[in-house]
Formats: C-alpha cells, sequence, structure tokens
C-alpha cells in the first residue's frame, strides 16, 4: 500500500444473543431444524400478530453496555425499518434507531505485534434477524427459511478509527472474546452468530474523510482482513488513477478475493424509521442496571492483569488464560487448590491439558480430566511425590479414565525415590557399572556426567528425585 | 321469531333460558343479508345453544368485526387482500368472548382494513344502514352497527381508530364505545394504525357494552401496549347517577363544519343532564382543528408500515404469474387493495420518507401530544366532555365516494379521542331528516367508570336507544 493513503475502517457487528427464544416471540433460536419448522404465527406476521421483547435479550444487551464502559440508555426506543423482501415477513425490521438502549464504550484490542488499541464505540442496539432467501434448492424458483427471522441480534457499531485490516480484526476478535466471555453469545461464525460489515474509505493523512464504503456480512475474521485489505487497494488505485470513489454497499467474493458492489448509492433504499409503535419505549431503571452489573464476571482485562499482577504470570500466560472464560475459569478452579503454584498450573493448562484436548477434539468444558483432578496431579509434584516427567504418563492413564492421581501413583509404584540409602546403592552399582566413564569425569569430563545420571535414571525406572541424584552423584564422586 | 328481538343482552339472555337465541339470530342475519349486506362471512355454529352453560354472556348471539382473528373462520378485514385467509389463531378479543360463552354468528362487514367512514371501501360491497336502505351505516364498524340496530345480536364487536365505532353507532341509532388504549388487547385484532387502534363494542344500551367491557378488558401478556390495572366493574359504574357528574362542553366540538340541528339535538341531550342533576362547565380543547390533519398522517404512516406484510408471499392475495419479485409485489398489492387502503399507504410512505419526515410525521406527533395536553388540561375540571359525535346524519351512498377530503373532515370529533388514547362513548340522542344522532361522551384516560356513569344515566331519562328502524319489520318472524 502506497504509504501517502491512510485507511479509515469503522466495523458494525452483529452479535447474535444467546437467548433460547426469539427476541420478539417465543418460538425458539436453536441452529440447524429443518426450514420453517421453528416459526411462531408473530415471526411469520401472520395478520394481527404482535411483538413482546424478550427480557433475557435486553439484559444481555445492558450487560453489554456495562462491560464496555458504555452508557445503557433509561429509555430506548424500537423503531421500524421498513423494506420489502421476502425474508423479511413483516415488511419492517424491528431494530433501534434514534435511540439505541447502549451508546458510547470502549474495547481495548492487542494486535499480533503487541501493539495494543482501544476501539470507541458509537453505540449497541436491539435488533431481530431477518430470515434466509434459499436461491437453490428449487427449480425456478427461491423457498423462505423464517427460522432465524426474529433472533436476537445486538449491532454493535464502532466509530470509524481504526486504520488497518490488522486492527480492524483484532478489534473484531477482542470484541468476540469478551461477548463469548460474558456468555450472551455463543460465538459461533460459521452458524452467522457473529458477522460483520466492515465500512471503508481512504484519505490523505490529516485530510477530511474520504467516500466510503461498505462490505457487507462478512464471517470471518481472515475474510474481513483480505477484504478490508482488497478494498483499500481498490480504492487507492482508483483514487491514484484519478477516479472518484462512489458510495456503495458492496459484498465480499472468498472464492475471487474480490469485492464487488451490490448496490450504489443512487439505488440506496429509504428505510422510513420510525418508532414502532406496537412497543412502548424500553424503559429501565437503576435497579435493571443494578442487577446486570451483579451479573457480570470478572472482565477478561482486569482478569489478565490480575494474573501478571498477583499471580506472577507472564504475559504471554495471562493472555492465553484469558482468551476464553472456560480455560480462564478452569485455571482459577485449581488455583483453589494450588494457590501457591500457579505457574505450574499454567505451564499444565497450556501445556498438556491444551494438547489432549486439542487431540482428542473437545472442548475444555468436556475435558475428561477436570480442573481439580489436574490439581491433585500437580500437587503431587509440588510435593516430591512424583517428577514431572512421570506426572505427564500419570496425566495420560488419567485422560485415559484410569483414575485419580493418587490411584494411579500409587498401582504403577510411580512414587519418587527420596530415601537416600537407596539412591546411594544406585551410584555404588553405577561406579562398578561404569568404571571407565567414572574415570573420565574424575579427569575433567564434565559432558559424561548427564550420561551418568541418564543411567541412574534408567536404573530407577525414572523415579529418582533428579535434583537430589546430581546432587549425591557429585558428592560421591 | 320475531319475539327474540329483545334490545338488551338481559332480553337475550331470558329468552334463552328456553328457545334456541343462536339459531334466531342467524335465520334473521340470513334474512337480512340482501338488504343490508351486514356479515361477510357466516359462522358455522354447532349444536344448539342455551344459557346453561357457564360465563358472563352464555348464550349471548353476537356479529364480530371481520378484524378480529377467528381461528378457522376466514378473516378478511374488508380486504380481496385476505380474501380466503383462514387464520390458526384467536384474538384475544375473540378468545374472551369465547371463554364469556358468547357465540359468534359472523363477521360483520367493514371497511377495508378499517380505513373509511362510510363502509363503502369494503371489498364485499357496501353495507347499508337499516334506518335507509339508501344510506351508509358509517364505517368503519359498519357491518357491526347495522347488525346491532336491526336488532339481529345484542352487541357487535368494532374497532376505533379514528371514530370506527362511534361513528357508525351514531349513524345507525345505537351505543359505541371506545375504551382508552391500552385497556382491550390489541393481539389478532388486525393492525391499521397501532398506535390509535382499540376494540370497541356497540351495542343497544350503554350497560351492555360495560357488560361486554368486562370481559375483555384486562392485561394481555401478547400486547406489549396492553396495561395491568386493577380490575374494574363497569356495570356497577353504570349506576353511580349524573348527580353532581361535571359535564364539559368544548366550543371546538361545536365547530362551523356541525350542522345546526345536530348541535341542538346534542344540547337537549345536554340539557336533560343538567335537569337529572349534571353540572355543565364550558371548558376549551383549542386545538382539537388539528386533531384532522394530525390524525391524518399518523395513521397512513403506521398503516403503510402495517400493510406491508400483504405482500403475497406467505398467505393472502398473490398475483399469477409473476415476472420477478417486484412484479410479484407490485401486482398483488395492486389487485389486493382497494382505492382508499392504497391512498392512506402512499400518503403514509410519503410522510415517513427522507426529507419529508420531520415536516410531516414528527410534527403531527408534536401536535398529538399538544391536543392530548388540552384534553387533559380540560379533565382536570371536568369528570367527562360532551359534544355531537358526528357533523352531519348517514348520507346517502355514493355521495362523498369521489371525496375523501369532505369524509375525513367528517373526523373532526372523533379522531382527537384516539389521538390522545382516551375512552369515549356516542349515545342516541334525537333524529334529524328521520335519522338517528349521537351524542359522544369523551372521559379521562381510565375514566371509563364515569363514562358509562355518564352515558347510562343519560339512557336513564330518554328512550331514543330504543327506537328501532322500520326496517325491522322486513325480517320474517
Amino acid at each position: 500500500m502506497s504509504s501517502e493513503w491512510e485507511a479509515v475502517i469503522g466495523l458494525e457487528v452483529h452479535v447474535q444473543l444467546s437467548t433460547r427464544s426469539k427476541i420478539f416471540s417465543g418460538a425458539t433460536t436453536a441452529y440447524g431444524a429443518e426450514p420453517n419448522t421453528q416459526v411462531s404465527f408473530v415471526d411469520a406476521a401472520l395478520p394481527g400478530t404482535l411483538p413482546v421483547p424478550n427480557r433475557g435479550a435486553i439484559e444481555r444487551a445492558i450487560e453489554f453496555g456495562l462491560a464496555v464502559g458504555a452508557t445503557v440508555a433509561e429509555r430506548s426506543v424500537f423503531a421500524r425499518k421498513n423494506y420489502f423482501y421476502p425474508d423479511l415477513p413483516k415488511g419492517y425490521q424491528i431494530s433501534q434507531y434514534e435511540l439505541p438502549i447502549v451508546s458510547g464504550g470502549s474495547v481495548k484490542a492487542r494486535l499480533e505485534d503487541g501493539r495494543e488499541i482501544e476501539v470507541a464505540l458509537t453505540r449497541a442496539h436491539l435488533e431481530e434477524d431477518a430470515g434466509k432467501s434459499v436461491h437453490d434448492a428449487f427449480h425456478a424458483a427461491s423457498g423462505v427459511d423464517l427460522n432465524r427471522a426474529g433472533t436476537p441480534l445486538l449491532e454493535v457499531v464502532s466509530e470509524p478509527v481504526m486504520h488497518s485490516a490488522a486492527e480492524a480484526v483484532a478489534y473484531m476478535k477482542a470484541l468476540h472474546r469478551l461477548v463469548r466471555w460474558l456468555g450472551i453469545c455463543d460465538g459461533n461464525m460459521q452458524e452467522g452468530s457473529f458477522r460483520c460489515d466492515a465500512n471503508v474509505s481512504v484519505r490523505r493523512p490529516g485530510a477530511p474523510l474520504g467516500t466510503r464504503n461498505e462490505i457487507k456480512n462478512v464471517n470471518s475474521f481472515r475474510f474481513v482482513e483480505k477484504a478490508i485489505d482488497y478494498e483499500i487497494e481498490r480504492q487507492i488505485r482508483a483514487l491514484e488513477n484519478g477516479e472518484t470513489i462512489v458510495q456503495a454497499t458492496r459484498l465480499y467474493d472468498a472464492a475471487a478475493n474480490r469485492t464487488r458492489t451490490m448496490r450504489s448509492k443512487e439505488d440506496a433504499l429509504d428505510y422510513r424509521y420510525f418508532p414502532d409503535p406496537d412497543l412502548p419505549p424500553l424503559l429501565l431503571d437503576a435497579s435493571d442496571l443494578e442487577r446486570a452489573r451483579a451479573r457480570l464476571p470478572e472482565l477478561p482485562d482486569a482478569r489478565r492483569r490480575r494474573f501478571i499482577e498477583q499471580l506472577g504470570l507472564p504475559e504471554y500466560d495471562a493472555d492465553k488464560l484469558t482468551e476464553e472464560r472456560a480455560w480462564s475459569d478452569y485455571f482459577e478452579s485449581m488455583l483453589q487448590v494450588l494457590p501457591a503454584q500457579a505457574k505450574l498450573c499454567a505451564n499444565w493448562v497450556l501445556g498438556e491439558l491444551a494438547s489432549a484436548l486439542n487431540a482428542d477434539q473437545i472442548a475444555i468444558e468436556d475435558s475428561r480430566v477436570d480442573a481439580s483432578a489436574l490439581a491433585a496431579l500437580l500437587a503431587r509434584i509440588a510435593d516430591q511425590t512424583i517428577s514431572g516427567k512421570i506426572a505427564k504418563d500419570v496425566f495420560a492413564a488419567m485422560w485415559a479414565g484410569e483414575g485419580t492421581a493418587d490411584a494411579i501413583i500409587d498401582a504403577r509404584g510411580l512414587r519418587q525415590i527420596t530415601d537416600d540409602g537407596a539412591l546411594a546403592g544406585a551410584i555404588e552399582a553405577l561406579i562398578a557399572q561404569f568404571p571407565e566413564q567414572i574415570a573420565k569425569y574424575r579427569a575433567g569430563d564434565e559432558k559424561i556426567f548427564q550420561f551418568l545420571i541418564g543411567q541412574l535414571m534408567k536404573a530407577t525406572r525414572g523415579k529418582a528425585n533428579p535434583a537430589q541424584l546430581n546432587q549425591m552423584l557429585r558428592s560421591r564422586l | 321469531m320475531s319475539a327474540l328481538r329483545f334490545a338488551d343482552i338481559a332480553g337475550w339472555r331470558a329468552a334463552a333460558a328456553d328457545q334456541d337465541p343462536i339459531a334466531a339470530a342467524r335465520t334473521m342475519a340470513e334474512a337480512a343479508q340482501p338488504a343490508l349486506n351486514a356479515l361477510i362471512t357466516p359462522a358455522v355454529v354447532t349444536g344448539p345453544h342455551t344459557a346453561t352453560a357457564g360465563g358472563a354472556l352464555a348464550g349471548i348471539p353476537y356479529a364480530h368485526k371481520d378484524l378480529f382473528c377467528t381461528a378457522g373462520l376466514r378473516t378478511t378485514a374488508g380486504s380481496r387482500m385476505l380474501d380466503g385467509f383462514v387464520p390458526p389463531y384467536d384474538a384475544t378479543v375473540s378468545a374472551r368472548l369465547d371463554q364469556a360463552g358468547a357465540v359468534c354468528i359472523g363477521k360483520a362487514n367493514m371497511d377495508e382494513f378499517a380505513m373509511g367512514s362510510s363502509n363503502e371501501n369494503s371489498a364485499f360491497g357496501a353495507v347499508r344502514n337499516p334506518w335507509d336502505l339508501q344510506r351508509v351505516p358509517g364505517g368503519s364498524s359498519g357491518g357491526s352497527a347495522a347488525l346491532v340496530a336491526a336488532g339481529i345480536v345484542p352487541f357487535a364487536t368494532g374497532s376505533d381508530t379514528g371514530g370506527s365505532v362511534r361513528q357508525p353507532a351514531a349513524f345507525c341509532g345505537v351505543t359505541g364505545f371506545k375504551p382508552s388504549y391500552g385497556r382491550i388487547s390489541r393481539y389478532g385484532m388486525i393492525a391499521f394504525a397501532s398506535s390509535l387502534d382499540q376494540a370497541g363494542v356497540i351495542a343497544r344500551h350503554a350497560r351492555d357494552c360495560a357488560e361486554v367491557l368486562n370481559c375483555l378488558a384486562g392485561f394481555d401478556p401478547r400486547d406489549a401496549t396492553s396495561v395491568e390495572r386493577p380490575a374494574e366493574d363497569f356495570v356497577a359504574a353504570c349506576d353511580r347517577g349524573v348527580r353532581g357528574l361535571r359535564i364539559g362542553i368544548a366550543r371546538e366540538l361545536y365547530s362551523a363544519g356541525i350542522r345546526s340541528e345536530i348541535a341542538d339535538c346534542t344540547r337537549a341531550a345536554l340539557a336533560e343532564l343538567e335537569r337529572a342533576g349534571a353540572l355543565l362547565v364550558d371548558i376549551e380543547l383549542p386545538r382539537l382543528q388539528l386533531s384532522v390533519p394530525a390524525y391524518y398522517v399518523i395513521a397512513p404512516a403506521e398503516a403503510s408500515s402495517n400493510l406491508a406484510r400483504y405482500d403475497g408471499v406467505r398467505y393472502g392475495h398473490r398475483a399469477e404469474a409473476a415476472r420477478d419479485l417486484n412484479d410479484l409485489y407490485a401486482r398483488s398489492r395492486s389487485e389486493g387493495f382497494g382505492t382508499e387502503v392504497k391512498r392512506r399507504i402512499l400518503v403514509g410512505t410519503f410522510v415517513l420518507s427522507a426529507g419529508y419526515y420531520d415536516a410531516y410525521y414528527l410534527r403531527a406527533q408534536q401536535v398529538r401530544r399538544l391536543i392530548a395536553e388540552d384534553f387533559a388540561r380540560a379533565f382536570a375540571g371536568v369528570d367527562v366532555i360532551a359534544g355531537p359525535t358526528t357533523p352531519d346524519v348517514a348520507f346517502r351512498i355514493g355521495e362523498k365516494a369521489d371525496d375523501p377530503l369532505a369524509m375525513y373532515a367528517a373526523d373532526i370529533n372523533t379522531v382527537a379521542v384516539n389521538l390522545a388514547g382516551l375512552p369515549a362513548i356516542s349515545v342516541p340522542c334525537g333524529f334529524v331528516d328521520g335519522l338517528p344522532v349521537g351524542l359522544q361522551l369523551i372521559g379521562p384516560a381510565w375514566g371509563e367508570a364515569s363514562l358509562f356513569a355518564a352515558a347510562h344515566g343519560y339512557q336513564q331519562i330518554s328512550d331514543w336507544h330504543f327506537r328501532t328502524p322500520q326496517f325491522g319489520a322486513g325480517v320474517p318472524s
């Protein structure tokens, strides 16, 4: 990219709220059912039906607002966005327009190079999702699946404050982490639970904002990055060729890695927003906010800071352990048992546990070894009953369902040999078995020492305490 | 059969002890249909109905405005668009009447989507006024008013968005009641203008309206605009009497457009109330004149959005062999909607459009607030406000069909009530040119009790509501 240009990016992210039922009806929001099997009379917009707001969706929006330090409106208003489309049964979408439930706030994000940005939010508003048009299922006809119609969404709108695709993706990832952390969204991008529209413009640094193009409905981090990069390039190329940018809505074609115009400003729809007369203004008082605040978990940034400052974890570990709430909670549960062993716990969660989960492709919530069982194992390292190396074998046995750490250690006779007499005997046997090597060591060949230790570990089937063995062998020789 | 043509619910109830009033009402309705055209769809009623079943309205026949969804019974809203639409569910009003034991004998004719004041805007033909078959019964609840006036049913449901219960009641010489906004659930009542629509009742007697209201009033979790309030007995309120009742007389309800004979009729009625102990108090409603223009911005705006769901995609009229999506929309809606509905959709779409919203919709909403404030100020000193329901008596069919503005202007005394969300009732108070005249009584929000005290009190000292049209004689007995 030419350095004379500056990109300006703002994102609108549609966060699907994790309520069991829809935002204005009692139909279920479960994903993947047969078409049109999760459609109430309200969702189908039968004559005479009326929307009734879902408390759960409102509560989730409040929690989000509090978590990003935004203003949660005492009075917000549902509005109708009017347009015709077959997957929009009422002929309007219920959204919020002039008075959204959440205004302001910000989200901190860290880029891959370690740089931190804070992205200001314009607003977040509640709205309903549309259904889905199906164009390939029937000959010469399109189908409409209304299962998704009325699914609750929180549209989170950022200020146009990002300047590269990398920043946009870092922000989107931070937002994704936050909504999953809060438990207000399952974050499943394949199922469309977290989707993004990106507004992109370019300008000369310091100049007024350029004309923007909006890339609609991108549902993966990688595609967002590629789509924005492509769009920045495209606009710069156009401007450098003396063309002007035409405001338009664009679609990203992942296969071709390009964006193409969906409609230009001239074709822009007039949505004729007006307050929905079926829904009284949404009034919230201090007690609604207090209850939401009480439900809020410790937020990831605060927890990360605590891990570093109070537990002394390295930044890397703290980052990893605050990416997902379930991992973080698992780690915290272990600390209940082993409060003084934060680093040991972190190593094991991010090491052995992570690879075991990964190998079996299971989520930490479904781990075959739970936090207290793993902590019990690590307690045996801490009290020197077993070595770290042996612990890995015990963990594998636990993973295979062979029982608790202690039971496996006892059954397999894995207790570490810490008895000086037993180790001294092994050392005498070594001296008898490897006279040449002993002589070399005594002549100053330091390298041979590791060989001797290796032989001793072999002789004790790994159960010797390595530090003790080390010290005893040196003093004997 | 003529023995069953009782004036009130009590009479029907007494007869039901040993006869089948449902069969009688159905027979009369069928016989009257060629002359009145008051029903769109007769109900299939199974089995004999006697008052043996429980419920406050057990065994009482009624006509149901074809705006209320009835499970398994065609519901058209008077529109070709919904010709053949059979709802899979009951409106809350339908369900509550059912629970009370009342029996629907058919769906009453109405102006299409409740838009009109003459019942000429019905896709199923005009309804005729039983007092003069060449004249309109008023609208939009014209079928309901005609059936009650002809003595075929003791009560009928209506809906009132700008006078659609009160005006036809006045034209047909019966009593028409519209409650405070939020008193009766709108769930299942096909929407015209959501912030103005309320279900209402047409009966011969105010007391019967109160009795039906007792069954219909109350919060409904399926309508977010219905209001939770302590239960009230409106029948008991009827007997409070008019002594000491403060009745406000507003000069603005006697504007230049009100025919002097009509004004005289209502003044005579008020004088009688005064003799019965009521106090007449002069009040002002300075911004009443603005109510018609404000109403004809707000109601069409909401209607343009409410009627967007009739797109030919899921139910209702669908154009044959559409070339593409836009053709399907354009032709389904062009063919399905009548002229007046199209006019209001166009007006509503215009006033919500970008660049016009502030000047029309927003300004109309401001005017609406001012009108509500006028009423609130007036009600600080009076219990009810009285004046003519309509500027003139029922006009000839076709007389105003080409002059929508004249038709709208005649709503001058009724629409302000809806803009302010107030309860009101029209009671018969005399005749001009042999045609009935209505006295409108308006109450403060949630002041139905005072309203019924005044209306019933008046009906205790007058007999206009007992007068029946000559037409009744034509019904075979």
